[in-house]
C-alpha cells in the first residue's frame, strides 16, 4: 500500500528535522521524506495540512493487563488506546499474572500482539523469578523470546547481593536493567509523599530519601559491574541530581519520569482525590519543577505514560485503600504537548522524549522516520484542545487525575508499518 | 394602613397594675428571650418579684427548624428555680401566631410540671394559629399580616415599638 | 476547589474537618453547644429539635467510648439512632465502603456518623451520598476528629476564655494523632499564638511547622509557661512498629508528672481525649489532680455533638 502524506510539518527529532515536508510510504516503510520518489502513485492520499507529522510515539511503560488482569483491561482494549494516542511502539512491564519469567509467556504476548497488529509490543522481562527476588531469570532465552531488557517492576529488590549478581548477569549479554528505585522498607505502607501534604491529611507517607538511597545503591553496583541500567519513573529533585551527575562520572544511565509527575504535585491531591494515588507518590512542587527541568536538559532521557487501567471500584475507597496509577496511553502525547509549550521548548526537541530517546533505550530501530526504515508515523493536531472524558478514553482505564481537563493534541492518524491503524474519522 | 404605635412604656405600666393583684412570695415571671426578657426584666423589678427572673429561649423548640434550621444565635436558657408545682407568669412582648408560646410552654414542662402558667404580653396582635390567649394584656392591635411588631430597647433602657416590613 | 463540607448556599453540610473552617463557624458552634450545656444539666435533657431524624452511627473501626457519646447526643435532640459496628477484615472483602452507605441511606437516613481507621473514608461518603444527608466525620485514621478538635476548643473556652493570650502545648504521638491535627486547626483559626506539639522525632510528622506549630523534642522546654497541656493517649503497636523503645523509657521522658507540670503556669488545665494509658503519658497523681479538666471534656463533648448536629440538620 502506497501512502502520500501531503502538507504536514513533518517533524522528526531523530533527523533533526522541523519542516514542511511531504512523506511517501510503500511496503510497510519509508520510501522518502520531503520529494517523491520516481514513479510514486499514492494509493492514499492523506492531507495532513496543519498537522504535525512526526515518528509514532514510543512508550516506555504500558501496562496491558494480560495476562492476569482482563478484569481491568485487556490486550485488545489497550492497544486500540495506545493507536488512538499515537504510540506505535510500547514496553511492558513484567507484573502480569503470571510474572514474564518465562519465554513462552513473552512468546505468547507478542504473538498476541502481533495479531492484533495495533503496534509494536516490547516486553520488558522479570529479573527474578516470580519477581520474588532470589533467583535469577533466564534472561538469555527470554531475550531470544522477544525481552529487550529486564526489571524488577514495582517490586522492591533489597537483596543487594541479589541486586550486584543480576546486574553482573545481564552486564554479560549487554542486557539493560530496569529498575525502580524505592527502598521497600522506607516505602512500606507509604501512599502519598512524605511532607506537609500527608501531614495534614493523615496519610502514611515515603520519604523523598527511599528514592535517592535506592538510586545510591544502584549507582555503587553500576560503578561495580559496568551494567547499563535504566531508571524506571524518577519523582524527586535530588534523584534527578544523582543522575546528573552519574552521567558526568560516565555511567550508562538512563532514567525516565511518569507523564503525570511532570505536571502534578501533592497539592493535587486536594481533598483525598485517588485519582492522584500514583507510584512513585506526587511529591513536592519543588520535585516536580526539579523534574520539569531535567526533562528539558536531558538529564532525564524520556517521558513515559506509565499507563496503569484501574477499575473504578478500586478508585472508589478510601485513599490508602485505593488502588495506585492512572491511565495514561492516550494521554501522553497532550501531556507532553503541554509540557513543551508551558517551558517553551521547541517541538522538535519535545518530541525526542516520546520517540527517539526510548527507542535508544529500548535498543530498538524505531522514533525516526528514514529512507527504508518501518513507517510508524503519528499525525496530529498540535492545536486542538480536547476535553479528557470517560466516553473518549479508549482505553478501559478511566482513571486520571485529568478529568474535565482541556488538553493539547489531537491524534488524526497513526501508521504501523505503513498501514493506517487509526483514523480520527473512523474512530 | 400604618396603624398608631401606643408607647410600650405606658402598656407596661398598664400590665404592672394587672399583675400586682396577682403576685405572691411564690410566683416566677420567665421571659421569653429576646424583647420577652427586656419586658419580664421591668416587670419583675416593678412587681418586685422575690423569685429570680427565669429566660428562655426557644430556638430548641420551635416548629419551623425543618425549614430554616437552627437560629444564628441561641442564648442558653435559664430557669433559676423549681419549676414543680410553681404557678408562673410566661412574658413575650408581641402575641401572634401563638407558636412562640406553645414552644415555651414545652421547653417549660421539659424542666418541670408546673402548677399553671398564664401569659402576660405587651401587644395582642390577634393572627392566632393555634389555640392560646393571653390573660394580661397590654394593648390589642390590628397589625398588617406581612409586617412584623417588634419590641426595640435604646441605650437608656426605654422600650420602643417597630413596625418592620 | 470547592470545600466539599459547605452546601451551595455556602452553609455546613458536613462537618469532616476543621480545617478550612472560617472561624465564625467555629464560634457558632461552641455558641450553640452553651446552650446545650443548659440542657445537659437539667432533668429532662432532651429536646426536640431531631425528632423523627433518623441518625446512623456507621463505626468500621471500635470505639464504644465515642459511639456512645454520639449516640447520648442524638437521643438528646430526639433522634433515633441506629448503631453499626460494621467490622473491617482485611482478608474478606465484603460489601464495599460506598455500597454499604447506599444501602443504609435507602433505609432513610438523615444522617451519618461515621468512624473508620483511613484517612479521608467521610470525605469519600459525604462525596457520594445524597444532597440531604449529612456526614459528621467521629475519626478517620490519622487524618481527622473534628468535635474532638471542638470540644477541646469548647473546653479549653470555657477555662482560659481568651484565645488569643495562650500557650498550648500537645504532647505524645502526634505522628499517628487525628486529634491532635484537628486541635492544632481549630487553635490557630481561634488565633492561638503560641501552639507546641512535643514529642521524641519518631512521633513528629514532617512538615509540622506548616501547620503553624512549633515542635519541641524536650518536654521541659515545650511546657515552660504553657496556660493548656494535652496529653495524647500512646497506642501500644507504637513500641512494635520500631518507633518507640518501651512505655518505660516514654513515660521517664514525655510522661505528664507533678514536677513536670510545675513548669506550666501555675493555673494551667491538663486535658486529655480519654482513654488514659496512667503511668504511660500522664501519671495518677495529675490525672486526678485540680489542674484536670478530663471529665469536663467528656461533658462537653456531648453538648458540642448536640451543637453540630443539630446545625447540620438545619442547614
Amino acid at each position: 500500500m502506497k501512502i502520500h502524506i501531503k502538507n504536514g510539518r513533518l517533524i522528526d527529532p531523530g533527523n533533526n528535522l522541523d519542516a514542511q515536508a511531504d512523506l511517501f510510504i510503500a511496503a510497510g516503510k519509508v520510501a522518502a521524506v520531503g520529494k517523491a520518489p520516481a514513479g510514486f502513485n499514492a494509493n492514499r492520499v492523506i492531507d495532513a495540512t496543519g498537522l504535525v507529522v512526526c515518528p509514532g510515539l514510543i512508550d516506555l511503560a504500558a501496562r496491558l493487563r494480560e495476562p492476569g488482569y482482563e478484569y481491568k483491561a485487556t490486550l485488545e482494549s489497550e492497544m486500540l488506546a495506545a493507536a488512538a494516542g499515537g504510540v506505535t511502539s510500547l514496553a511492558c512491564p513484567p507484573d502480569t499474572e503470571p510474572v514474564l519469567d518465562e519465554p513462552g509467556l513473552v512468546e505468547m504476548l507478542k504473538h498476541r500482539a502481533k495479531t492484533l497488529n495495533l503496534a509494536h509490543v516490547y516486553p520488558i522481562g522479570a529479573l527474578t523469578v516470580k519477581l520474588a527476588g532470589e533467583q535469577l531469570t533466564e534472561m538469555a532465552e527470554l531475550r531470544d523470546a522477544g525481552c529487550v531488557g529486564f526489571s524488577h517492576a514495582d517490586v522492591p529488590l533489597q537483596d543487594s547481593q541479589v541486586l550486584w549478581r543480576a546486574l553482573q548477569y545481564a552486564a554479560t549479554f549487554d542486557f539493560r536493567v530496569w529498575l525502580r528505585p524505592q527502598d521497600g522498607y522506607l516505602a512500606k505502607d507509604g501512599v502519598a509523599h512524605d511532607g506537609e501534604v500527608a501531614t495534614r491529611l493523615g496519610l502514611a507517607g515515603i520519604p523523598a530519601f527511599a528514592e535517592t538511597i535506592a538510586i545510591a545503591t544502584i549507582v555503587e553496583t553500576m560503578r561495580a559491574t559496568g551494567a547499563r541500567v535504566h531508571l524506571c519513573r524518577l519523582s524527586t529533585r535530588d534523584g534527578v541530581n544523582m543522575v546528573r551527575a552519574a552521567k558526568r562520572d560516565g555511567l550508562p544511565i538512563s532514567c525516565d519520569i511518569g507523564i503525570h509527575h511532570a505536571h502534578l504535585s501533592e497539592m493535587d491531591l486536594g481533598y483525598f482525590d485517588s485519582h492522584c494515588h500514583l507510584q512513585p507518590p506526587l511529591r513536592s512542587a519543588r520535585d516536580r519543577d526539579a523534574l520539569r527541568e531535567g526533562l528539558k536538559d536531558g538529564t532525564i532521557d524520556a517521558l513515559c505514560s506509565d499507563h496503569t487501567p484501574v477499575d473504578e471500584d478500586s478508585k472508589l475507597l478510601p485513599f490508602a485503600e485505593s488502588e495506585a496509577g492512572a491511565t495514561g496511553l492516550e494521554l501522553l502525547l497532550p501531556l507532553t504537548l503541554k509540557w513543551a509549550l508551558e517551558m517553551k521548548i521547541p517541538l522538535v526537541q519535545a518530541l525526542a522524549r516520546i520517540t527517539k530517546e526510548p527507542a535508544r533505550i529500548l535498543g530498538v530501530d524505531a522514533g525516526h522516520l528514514s529512507e527504508g526504515h518501518n513507517a510508524d508515523v503519528c499525525v496530529f493536531d498540535a492545536e486542538h484542545y480536547g476535553k479528557v472524558s470517560v466516553a473518549a478514553l479508549k482505553s478501559q482505564g478511566k482513571n486520571t487525575p485529568f478529568l474535565g481537563i482541556e488538553l493539547p493534541g489531537k491524534v488524526c492518524y497513526t501508521l504501523l508499518q505503513g498501514q493506517v491503524v487509526y483514523d480520527v474519522g473512523n474512530a | 394602613m400604618t396603624p398608631v404605635l401606643p408607647d410600650p412604656e405606658a402598656l407596661c405600666a398598664e400590665l404592672v397594675l394587672q399583675l400586682k393583684p396577682q403576685v405572691t412570695a411564690d410566683t416566677a415571671l420567665v421571659g421569653i428571650h429576646t424583647g420577652g426578657v427586656w419586658l419580664a426584666e421591668r416587670l419583675h423589678a416593678a412587681l418586685g418579684i422575690a423569685l429570680p427572673l427565669g429566660v428562655l429561649d426557644i430556638s430548641f423548640y420551635r416548629d419551623d427548624f425543618d425549614k430554616t434550621g437552627l437560629h444564628p444565635q441561641i442564648k442558653p436558657s435559664q430557669i433559676p428555680f423549681e419549676v414543680n408545682g410553681r404557678h408562673i407568669v410566661l412574658v413575650d412582648d408581641v402575641l401572634y401566631t401563638g407558636r412562640t408560646v406553645r414552644g415555651a410552654m414545652n421547653e417549660l414542662f421539659d424542666y418541670g410540671r408546673p402548677a399553671s402558667i398564664s401569659l402576660a404580653v405587651l401587644i395582642d396582635r390577634g393572627g392566632r394559629e393555634l389555640p392560646v390567649a393571653a390573660e394580661y394584656v397590654g394593648a390589642r392591635l390590628e397589625v398588617p399580616s406581612g409586617r412584623m411588631l417588634v419590641l426595640d430597647r435604646d441605650e437608656n433602657g426605654k422600650l420602643r415599638l417597630k413596625l418592620d416590613a | 476547589m470547592r470545600n466539599p463540607q459547605l452546601n451551595d448556599k455556602g452553609e455546613l453540610q458536613h462537618l469532616l474537618t476543621i480545617e478550612g473552617l472560617p472561624r465564625e463557624t467555629l464560634t457558632h458552634i461552641l455558641d450553640t453547644a452553651t446552650s446545650f450545656v443548659g440542657v445537659t444539666a437539667r432533668e429532662v435533657k432532651k429536646v426536640p429539635l431531631l425528632r423523627g431524624k433518623s441518625v446512623f452511627n456507621l463505626f468500621f473501626e471500635n470505639s464504644t467510648r465515642t459511639r456512645t457519646t454520639f449516640e447520648i447526643a442524638a437521643k438528646r435532640l430526639s433522634a433515633d439512632v441506629i448503631n453499626l459496628n460494621i467490622a473491617v477484615s482485611s482478608h474478606t472483602k465484603g460489601e464495599t465502603l460506598l455500597d454499604t452507605v447506599d444501602n443504609l441511606s435507602a433505609m432513610h437516613a438523615d444522617m451519618f456518623v461515621v468512624r473508620h481507621a483511613e484517612s479521608g473514608a467521610p470525605h469519600l461518603i459525604a462525596s457520594h451520598v445524597a444532597s440531604h444527608l449529612h456526614v459528621v466525620n467521629a475519626g478517620d485514621g490519622r487524618h481527622a476528629h473534628p468535635t474532638q478538635g471542638l470540644l477541646d476548643l469548647y473546653t479549653i473556652r470555657h477555662y482560659k476564655k481568651d484565645f488569643t493570650r495562650l500557650s498550648v502545648a500537645i504532647v505524645g504521638d502526634i505522628l499517628h494523632s487525628r486529634v491532635a491535627r484537628s486541635l492544632i486547626h481549630a487553635l490557630t483559626v481561634m488565633g492561638t499564638p503560641d501552639v507546641r506539639v512535643i514529642g521524641p522525632m519518631t512521633l513528629i510528622p514532617a512538615g509540622a511547622e506548616k501547620l503553624g506549630v512549633k515542635v519541641f523534642y524536650d518536654l521541659e522546654q515545650g511546657l515552660r509557661d504553657v496556660d493548656v497541656v494535652v496529653m495524647l493517649r500512646l497506642q501500644s503497636e507504637r513500641m512494635r512498629g520500631a518507633l518507640l523503645p518501651s512505655a518505660q523509657e516514654f513515660f521517664k521522658y514525655y510522661g505528664l508528672t507533678p514536677e513536670k507540670l510545675a513548669l506550666a503556669k501555675p493555673d494551667a488545665i491538663v486535658m486529655h481525649p480519654g482513654p488514659l494509658n496512667r503511668g504511660v503519658e500522664i501519671d495518677s497523681a495529675v490525672a486526678d489532680g485540680s489542674h484536670a479538666v478530663i471529665l469536663s471534656q467528656v461533658t462537653f463533648g456531648i453538648a458540642v455533638r448536640m451543637a453540630v448536629m443539630s446545625i447540620l440538620a438545619g442547614n
